[in-house]
C-alpha cells in the first residue's frame, strides 16, 4: 500500500468537507442574494447589486408605512388563518384518531383505506367545485371559507399520523381509567392527549405553517386584496411587474422567512420523529 | 339446531320481526310497540322532519343527477349536478338513521323476549352515548372531509363524463352525460394526443429524476456528515436543512428570479464570466433542467433530516459483526445500512413522489409551465396538473381537465397501493 491509512482517512475527510463547502455555498447563495437585493435602492432589477453600494431599508419601511401597502393586512390575514387552522386541526383530527385508534365501529377498516387514498390527492382536483361549494354557501372571498378548506383538506393525512402515534400508546393506560371509572372523553383528555403532544405539537405547527406557504387555495378563493394572505399577496406582487417589484418583494418575503425557518430549525427534531413515528412506526 | 334458528328467522308473528317490520313502514312504530315510546316519538319525529325539510331538494337532486336539467337557461347543470351529490350524502345519513331505527326496533324486542327489563330514560342514553361514542368523535371530521375533499373529486370524476367547456356551459347551454367520449378524444384528436404524451411522458421523468435526485442527495449527505470525523455536525446540520425551513414559495420565486435571463444573477453575474448565456426561461430544456435542479435543493433537507434521525437508530453491533468479517464499506452500506434505513422511511419517500408527481407549486411559479409549444395547448414545462389547472381556470376546458385529473387519480392509486402494504401502522390493524 503506497499510502498509509491516516493519510487516506485525511484526504477522504477533506473531500467530504469541501464537498460540504459547495452545498453551504448552494444554499446560501439564493438566499443571501434575496437579502441583499431587499437592500438595494430602487426598485429597477436591471441596477441591482449583489453587494449594494449604499445599502438602504426603503423597502421595508414601504412594506409597513406606505398607503399602497397592504403587507400588514397580509400578515394579519395569515396570523389569523394559521391560528385557527392549527386550533381547529389539532382537536379535529384527534377526535378522528382517537375513534380510530381505541374503538370499533362500521366503517373503520374502509375509513382507514379512505385516508391513505385521500391524503395523496391534492386539493386542486377539487378546486371547480370547492369554488362552486364555497360560492353556493356565500363564503368565497372569505377567511372562513379558506380555513374551512383547510381544516377539511389536511384530515386524512393528519388523522392518519396521529392515530399511528396514539397505537403506540399502551392501552392497558385507558383500560386501568375505564376500571376507574373515567368516561370516553375523560381518558381522551386526560390520558391520550397528555401523551399525544409531542404529535399534536408537529400537527399544529405543519397546519400553522400552511396557510404561509400555499399559494394556490388563496388565489381561488380569495378576491379582494384585503382578504389576500401573505404567499397569494406577495405572488400577485411581482406577478404583475416582476423586475419592478423584486426588491421590494424580497423585503416582504424575508420578513416571512425568517420567522417560519427559525421555528422550523427550533423545532425540526421534533418534525421529524413526529413524522417517523407517526407514520413508519413498526 | 341451526335450522331451528333459520326457521325462528323467518317466523313473521316473532316479536323482533313484527318490531322490525312495523319500524321498517313507520320509524319509531316498532320502538312503540316495544313500548319505548320516548325513542319512539323521537324517531318518528325525526323522520318525519328529515323527509319535509329534504324530500324536495333529495328529489330535484337525484332528478338532476341522471338527467342535468331538460330546459336549458332556467336549469343550470352544474347546480344541479353539485345538488345532485349533495342530496347522495344528505340521503346517505337518511338510510343510516332509518336502518339504525329498524336495527334498533329488533335489538330492543329480543331483550324483551329474553325477559330483560326495558332501561330507565337515564341508562337508555347512558348505552346511547356508549355505542355511539366512536360516531360521535368522528363525525365532525367526517363531515367536513365529505363536503371538502370526497365531494368535490366526485364532482370533478363526474366532469369528465360531461360535455362541460367553454363553448357548451351553463347557464346558456344544458350539459349531457356523454359517457367515454372525453377519453376517446384525449387519445383520438391530434391536439389532444400530441400535448397529453408529452404532457404524461415529461410527468413521469419529473417526478423520477427529480425525485430521485433529492433522495441519493440526501441520502449521500445523511452518510457523509454521520461520518464519525466529522465535526460541528450540529451546525452542518442546520445549516443543510435551511432549504427546508423558508416556505417554499418564496424560494422557487427567488429561483425563477435568479435564473430570468435578462435580470437574474445566474446569468448575469456568474455565466456571463465564462461568456455564456443559456436560455433558462424560454428553451423547454433548459427550463427542465432548471426546475428539476431547483426541486433538488428544495426537497433534500427533508430525506437528509429523515434518514440523519434514522441512521443514528442503526444497531452499531450490525457493523461490529461485520467488521469481525472483513465487510468492505460499501458491503456494510449495501447490507446492513440501506435495508434498514429504507425499510423505516418507504412509505415516507414513496410519498414523496406521489407529491412530486403533483407538485403545481414549483412548475407554475418558476415559469407558469412555459415556454410555450407550437402545436400543443399545455407549456414546455407543464406537468398533468399544472396542465389541469391551466385547462380549468385559463381556457375553461372542464371536460377535458377532469378526464385528465382521472387519469392522473389511476397513477396516484399505484402509489397508494405500495402505501397500503408498506405502512407497518397498516399491518398491524390487520391484526385486531
Amino acid at each position: 500500500m503506497a499510502m498509509n491509512k491516516k493519510t487516506k482517512s485525511r484526504i477522504e475527510v477533506t473531500f467530504i468537507y469541501l464537498f460540504l463547502a459547495v452545498m453551504f455555498v448552494l444554499i446560501a447563495y439564493p438566499l443571501l442574494w434575496t437579502v441583499m437585493m431587499s437592500i438595494n435602492p430602487g426598485t429597477n432589477m436591471l441596477v441591482t447589486k449583489m453587494l449594494p453600494e449604499n445599502p438602504t431599508l426603503e423597502h421595508y419601511k414601504w412594506l409597513f408605512t406606505d398607503p399602497r401597502s397592504d403587507y400588514v393586512i397580509w400578515y394579519k390575514n395569515s396570523l389569523l388563518v394559521a391560528f385557527a387552522n392549527a386550533i381547529g386541526s389539532v382537536i379535529l383530527t384527534s377526535l378522528v384518531a382517537y375513534a380510530f385508534s381505541r374503538y370499533k365501529f362500521i366503517g373503520k377498516k374502509y375509513g382507514l383505506y379512505m385516508f391513505l387514498l385521500l391524503q395523496m390527492f391534492p386539493a386542486l382536483m377539487g378546486m371547480v367545485a370547492l369554488y362552486i361549494l364555497l360560492s353556493t354557501i356565500g363564503l368565497i372571498d372569505s377567511l372562513v371559507g379558506l380555513t374551512l378548506i383547510y381544516l377539511g383538506g389536511q384530515i386524512p393525512f393528519n388523522a392518519w399520523l396521529v392515530k399511528g402515534y396514539f397505537d403506540t400508546i399502551p392501552k392497558e393506560l385507558d383500560e386501568a381509567a375505564k376500571m376507574d371509572g373515567a368516561g370516553h372523553l375523560k381518558i381522551f383528555w386526560t390520558i391520550m392527549l397528555p401523551l399525544a403532544k409531542p404529535i399534536l405539537a408537529v400537527v399544529a405547527l405543519f397546519n400553522f405553517m400552511a396557510p404561509f406557504m400555499d399559494f394556490l387555495l388563496p388565489r381561488i378563493v380569495l378576491t379582494s386584496p384585503e382578504k389576500y394572505t401573505l404567499a397569494l399577496g406577495l405572488f400577485n406582487f411581482i406577478n404583475d411587474q416582476f423586475s419592478n417589484n423584486f426588491t421590494r418583494f424580497s423585503a416582504g418575503a424575508i420578513l416571512i422567512a425568517v420567522p417560519i425557518a427559525l421555528v422550523f430549525l427550533l423545532l425540526q427534531r421534533y418534525l421529524i420523529s413526529g413524522l417517523t413515528s407517526g407514520a413508519t412506526k413498526g | 339446531m341451526a335450522k331451528d334458528d333459520k326457521k325462528a328467522a323467518f317466523d313473521i308473528k316473532q316479536p323482533r320481526n313484527i318490531a322490525a317490520l312495523l319500524s321498517v313502514f313507520v320509524p319509531g312504530l316498532g320502538q312503540m310497540y316495544n313500548r319505548r315510546f320516548i325513542k319512539g316519538i323521537l324517531l318518528f319525529v325525526i323522520a318525519v322532519s328529515f323527509l319535509m325539510a329534504f324530500w324536495d331538494y333529495i328529489d330535484i337532486g337525484v332528478w338532476g343527477l341522471f338527467t342535468l336539467g331538460t330546459i336549458p337557461r332556467e336549469h343550470h347543470s352544474i347546480q344541479l349536478l353539485i345538488q345532485g351529490f349533495i342530496s347522495l350524502v344528505v340521503l346517505f345519513f337518511g338510510i343510516a338513521i332509518y336502518i339504525y331505527n329498524v336495527k334498533d326496533a329488533r335489538n330492543d324486542a329480543i331483550a324483551r323476549e329474553a325477559g330483560r327489563p326495558n332501561p330507565t330514560f337515564f341508562k337508555a342514553m347512558q348505552d346511547f352515548y356508549d355505542r355511539g361514542f366512536p360516531y360521535f368523535m368522528i363525525l365532525p371530521g367526517f363531515i367536513m372531509l365529505i363536503f371538502v375533499v370526497v365531494l368535490p373529486l366526485a364532482f370533478m370524476v363526474s366532469l369528465a363524463f360531461t360535455n362541460y367547456n367553454q363553448y357548451n356551459s351553463p347557464p346558456r347551454k344544458l350539459l349531457d352525460w356523454v359517457g367515454f367520449d372525453n377519453f376517446v378524444n384525449l387519445v383520438n384528436v391530434d391536439i389532444w394526443q400530441d400535448t397529453f404524451l408529452n404532457v404524461f411522458t415529461w410527468t413521469i421523468v419529473w417526478t423520477v429524476v427529480a425525485t430521485t435526485l433529492q433522495i441519493v442527495l440526501g441520502l449521500f449527505l445523511a452518510l457523509l456528515v454521520n461520518d464519525k470525523r466529522i465535526k460541528f455536525k450540529r451546525t452542518i446540520r442546520t445549516v443543510l436543512i435551511l432549504p427546508w425551513a423558508v416556505p417554499a414559495f418564496v424560494s422557487i420565486l427567488i429561483f425563477s428570479a435568479l435564473f430570468n435571463p435578462t435580470f437574474g444573477a445566474i446569468n448575469r453575474d456568474i455565466l456571463s464570466q465564462f461568456g455564456m448565456m443559456i436560455p433558462w426561461l424560454s428553451d423547454p430544456f433548459w427550463a427542465k433542467i432548471a426546475l428539476i435542479m431547483i426541486q433538488t435543493w428544495l426537497g433534500f433537507p427533508f430525506v437528509f433530516a429523515l434518514f440523519t434521525g434514522v441512521l443514528q437508530s442503526v444497531p452499531a453491533d450490525m457493523y461490529e459483526a461485520a467488521d469481525v468479517d472483513g465487510g468492505t464499506r460499501f458491503q456494510k452500506f449495501r447490507f446492513i445500512t440501506l435495508p434498514h434505513i429504507l425499510f423505516a422511511t418507504a412509505p415516507l419517500l414513496i410519498m414523496q413522489y406521489a407529491q412530486n408527481f403533483n407538485n403545481f407549486n414549483i412548475i407554475y411559479l418558476f415559469n407558469e409551465g412555459n415556454p410555450a409549444v407550437r402545436g400543443q395547448s399545455a407549456g414546455g414545462t407543464d406537468i398533468l396538473i399544472s396542465w389541469v389547472y391551466k385547462l380549468t381556470f385559463e381556457t375553461n376546458n372542464y371536460n377535458m381537465a377532469a378526464a385528465i385529473t382521472i387519469i392522473m387519480g389511476l397513477v396516484i392509486s399505484i402509489f397508494a397501493f405500495y402505501q397500503f402494504r408498506k405502512t407497518a401502522a397498516f399491518k398491524e390493524e390487520g391484526r385486531y
